[in-house]
């Protein structure tokens, strides 16, 4: 059971002062560490003691990781820069504004502040079950509290539920599957670069994590490359208070136009699954269709195929679908 | 190294969640440790079988025995190997992501499942109504066979009781992959009731959580028990002087030699009708 402490536990703090420094302590340290980013998720799950580790790697120091450089026509954004650098910075705002857009749309502003890239992409799920410290599933457990006949699980998931029913509370995810980012990352073995929609598990494949990072291995960098830059973009986001919340749903996309034909698009969908879905379906269903309202309509309707609500979230479902159809149609201003 | 992992309720009772996977490893290594010593000790021990001239004269008596005897029937082969089928895919989904191997598992670990459980319940009724039920089973009377077993592998003696349809050996691994095959297969399907699967309603308060502790650990010890029994069976089936009997599992038949040679004609009478089965 979570205990509620305002102070933190006692770890040995270390803040290397560059990428191969953090990643010798990452592998000196592996399976009891903890790696600090902005500190936004952490410092809940280290104050309540329900993740306890003797070792923590602060990455504030590491100047590497932090900072937009422009490269071959697109971005590649260090890890550590902060929501707020990235909605700021000119050519996020002018090529590739959906992630801006995403960004600004995470928490408040001092959290953007402190809240990095890298840590609103990898930060674990919300589900209140889960934090509160019991033995669930995501904590090495035998049950899904959020599953059960009387759970309340109205933020939870509508697919690809697998035992686990938690969804990944990520704005910026989304965005990055519709700009078709690569995620790098690091270990002491080397370097592996994965396409943004691979970055994130679902339960199916390994219901304690929710990325692809192992022990010892850091997310490094997020790159965007030029592919989609100026395309036609929509973002959405629907929570339940609008000056500060988690997504009940989100929704990105990205589109090139051939006349009013819809001659390639990406779209990817947050907090319906605990990963962001990439929803190849839709691509492959609009792409050489005209941009209209029956395309839109019929892709909202596919989006929503093999859905299947839990006792409080069926809401979710029609949400979704009028999400995908407001992506593909995008001819309403995005919303809050 | 732990045996058990503990978690707490919403209520704040500590409660089973299943076994340490630390005892997958111990598995592992103690039935690779048991091949490598078993091998070793093979080389030192004696051969079982009749001698040459002793075999030599039971087949010359025993002309009226067909030249192939059947040891297995198709029906009985083809449950050996579905269920072998559905045991290997229900080990590997079940441990390869625990060393690292990720994919989803789930679904095909259950569906290995209910094909396991469909064949022990066609292997039941079989055995119970179609073949020599109690020739699988020890007793008593398997006392002086044990007891020359023990003979032959501590003191070198080759004479004694030669074995019925199985050897005791093999009696004993059934009777272990009775007690283990049954206890995963009801445990696993009471954990269906926790996963999404069409057969029936997902409910996961049918038990309490200390039952479903104790449910979780049995499966889970169950299952690392088979990597032991598994990796010792593949390894006695490809064993040079047992192989015969593997032989036997893939096309049915032995030879008459091979029956006179290994086993009492008294024990395993194929004169009676009862014993091909």
């Amino acid at each position: 059971m979570a205990v509620i402490r305002d102070m933190m536990p006692v770890f040995e703090l270390f803040q290397p002062a560059s990428i191969d420094e953090a990643l010798n302590l990452l592998d000196a340290h592996r399976g009891d560490v903890w790696v600090l980013g902005g500190g936004m998720d952490s410092f809940d799950w280290l104050k309540d003691r329900t993740k306890r580790v003797s070792t923590v790697v602060d990455l504030s120091q590491v100047g590497e990781l932090r900072g937009i450089k422009e490269a071959n026509g697109g971005l590649e954004i260090g890890a550590t820069t902060t929501l707020t650098e990235v909605v700021h910075h000119p050519v996020v705002r002018e090529k590739f504004r959906i992630l801006a857009e995403a960004a600004e749309m995470v928490a408040s502003p001092q959290i953007r502040n402190q809240a990095t890239l890298g840590g609103n992409v990898s930060q674990d799920t919300r589900c209140w079950y889960y934090r509160s410290g019991w033995s669930c599933y995501r904590a090495g457990g035998n049950i899904c509290y959020a599953d059960t006949p009387t759970a309340i699980n109205r933020e939870h998931a509508i697919l690809q539920q697998d035992r686990c029913v938690a969804v990944s509370p990520s704005d910026t995810a989304p965005a990055l599957i519709a700009l078709d980012a690569e995620f790098v990352i690091r270990s002491t073995g080397g370097e592996r670069v994965v396409k943004a929609e691979e970055y994130f598990l679902g339960p199916q494949i390994d219901i304690t994590h929710m990325t692809v990072l192992r022990p010892g291995e850091l997310l490094t960098a997020i790159r965007i490359p030029a592919t989609w830059a100026n395309a036609q973009f929509y973002w959405e986001k629907v929570r339940d208070r609008n000056v500060w919340d988690f997504p009940l749903v989100n929704v990105a996309s990205a589109m090139k136009l051939s006349g009013t034909t819809i001659s390639d698009v990406r779209i990817a969908v947050g907090a319906v699954a605990a990963r962001p879905l990439r929803l190849t379906a839709v691509e492959a269903a609009t792409k050489g269709k005209p941009r209209t309202e029956e395309t839109a309509s019929a892709a909202g309707e596919l989006a929503i195929q093999g859905a299947t609500p839990l006792r409080y979230n069926a809401y979710k479902i029609p949400l979704m679908r009028n999400l995908v159809k407001r992506a593909i149609r995008g001819n309403a201003q995005a919303t809050t | 190294m732990d045996f058990l992992t503990w978690g707490r309720n919403p209520w704040g009772q500590r409660i089973l969640t299943h076994i340490s996977w630390d005892l997958f490893w111990a598995a592992l290594f103690a039935g690779l440790m048991f091949l490598v010593a078993h091998a070793s000790y093979m080389i030192l021990s004696s051969n079982r079988k009749r001698a040459k001239a002793e075999t030599d004269a039971l087949e010359a008596a025993n002309k009226d025995l067909p030249p192939l005897i059947t040891r297995h029937t198709f029906m009985a082969r083809m449950f050996h190997w579905v269920m072998a089928f559905s045991m290997f895919a229900l080990l590997l989904t079940a441990f390869l992501p625990i060393v690292g191997i990720r994919f989803a598992w789930v679904q095909w670990h259950w569906m290995a499942g209910l094909l396991l459980t469909a064949s022990i319940i066609y292997h039941i009724i079989h055995a119970a109504f179609f073949m020599d039920f109690w020739s699988i089973w020890i007793g008593p009377k398997d006392i002086p066979e044990f007891r020359h077993e023990m003979a032959a592998e501590l003191a070198g003696s080759g004479d004694g009781p030669k074995t019925g349809k199985y050897p005791l050996g093999n009696r004993l691994y059934h009777l272990a992959l009775v007690v283990v095959g049954l206890s995963v297969s009801i445990s696993g399907m009471l954990m269906m009731s926790r996963v999404r699967q069409p057969i029936f309603q997902r409910n996961p308060y049918i038990m309490a959580d200390t039952t479903w502790g104790f449910t979780y650990v049995l499966h889970g010890a169950c299952g690392v028990a088979l990597v032991g029994l598994v990796i010792a069976h593949v390894y006695f089936a490809l064993r040079p002087e047992k192989f015969w009997i593997t032989k036997s599992m893939i096309f049915g038949t032995i030879t008459r030699r091979q029956y006179l040679e290994h086993h009492d004609p008294r024990r395993w009478n194929v004169r009676s009708g009862a014993a091909g089965r």
